[in-house]
């Protein structure tokens, strides 16, 4: 039970030091770090299909991308563009106030402190995969037409501009 | 696995609503605060993820699948959103030398 608000400090830190470091190469490993501590929360839900996913896809291939990108840029703490003092302070009070207000509709709504109602084994990949090519399986084609497209999108995107030579 | 759902069980759905609302705040606060570019995607998705923790609660505490494939979803799709961001990023630092998100005001006109 400890382990779900210690994963939970040890997230928002994280998150934090994510949005706050001044290194953006830094940013990136504490973002990694923070979806570290994601995939424990979701094998603390028992998803462990998520868990697994969350592990691959977001810490391998989307921050490997990331990161990527940011050292091919060169970027580094000299290079790095920041806000004004002023900008930082309005955002920060922003941010908090969209949080505020959230807590506030959460307080106002009837207090669910529900607990675990359902069977627990839904997060199991035989379940969930039993779930998502039965009912799910237009979405999950659907899906891969987007990848294709995003694929294609980002080459097209990230190609170099070459003169006709043979015009 | 039981003292796994053991675990689950011990912690109300508020808590993770709150956390995920903490979460998802500092991925806004990270929006309006940076200028890099690629630091404001990746505070998108901090958003993207807070969300999804939070389906995947509810999906696991109501013993409803629907939830977890929806965050499956959602993976997909910003394993997409960021391929097409990022080539936009190096495609707008190959014509300005820069990350700076003020460079794209220029598109106004």
């Amino acid at each position: 039970m400890s382990v779900f608000y210690f994963m939970a400090f040890l997230s928002i830190f994280f998150a934090l030091m994510t949005i706050f470091s001044k290194n953006p190469v830094n940013s990136v490993l504490y973002l990694v770090l923070t979806f570290f501590t994601f995939t424990i929360h979701y094998i603390l839900l028992n998803a462990q299909f998520l868990a697994v996913v969350n592990f691959i896809v977001y810490m391998g291939a989307i921050m490997v991308l990331f990161l990527f990108v940011l050292m091919l840029l060169n970027l580094n703490k000299d290079t790095e563009p920041m806000k004004s003092h002023f900008v930082k302070f309005m955002g920060a009070i922003a941010g908090m106030c969209l949080l505020a207000t959230m807590l506030g509709a959460f307080h106002v709504i009837e207090s669910n402190n529900e607990y675990v109602t359902g069977n627990t084994d839904v997060g199991l990949v035989k379940n969930l995969g039993k779930v998502l090519f039965n009912e799910f399986l237009l979405p999950f084609e659907l899906s891969s037409i987007l990848l294709l497209t995003a694929m294609v999108g980002a080459i097209l995107l990230a190609k170099k501009e070459t003169k006709k030579v043979n015009g | 696995m039981d003292s796994i759902v053991q675990n689950l069980q011990g912690i109300p759905l508020n808590h993770y609503l709150i956390f995920c609302s903490i979460i998802f705040a500092i991925g806004v606060v990270g929006v309006l605060i940076r200028r890099n570019v690629i630091i404001i995607m990746m505070s998108i998705e901090l958003m993207l993820n807070a969300v999804n923790l939070l389906l995947a609660a509810f999906s696991a505490y109501r013993g409803d699948a629907s939830g977890q494939v929806f965050v499956f979803f959602v993976m997909a799709l910003a394993a997409a959103e960021v391929a097409v961001g990022l080539a936009i990023v190096v495609m707008v630092y190959r014509n300005t030398k820069s990350v700076d998100i003020e460079s794209l005001s220029k598109l106004r006109w």
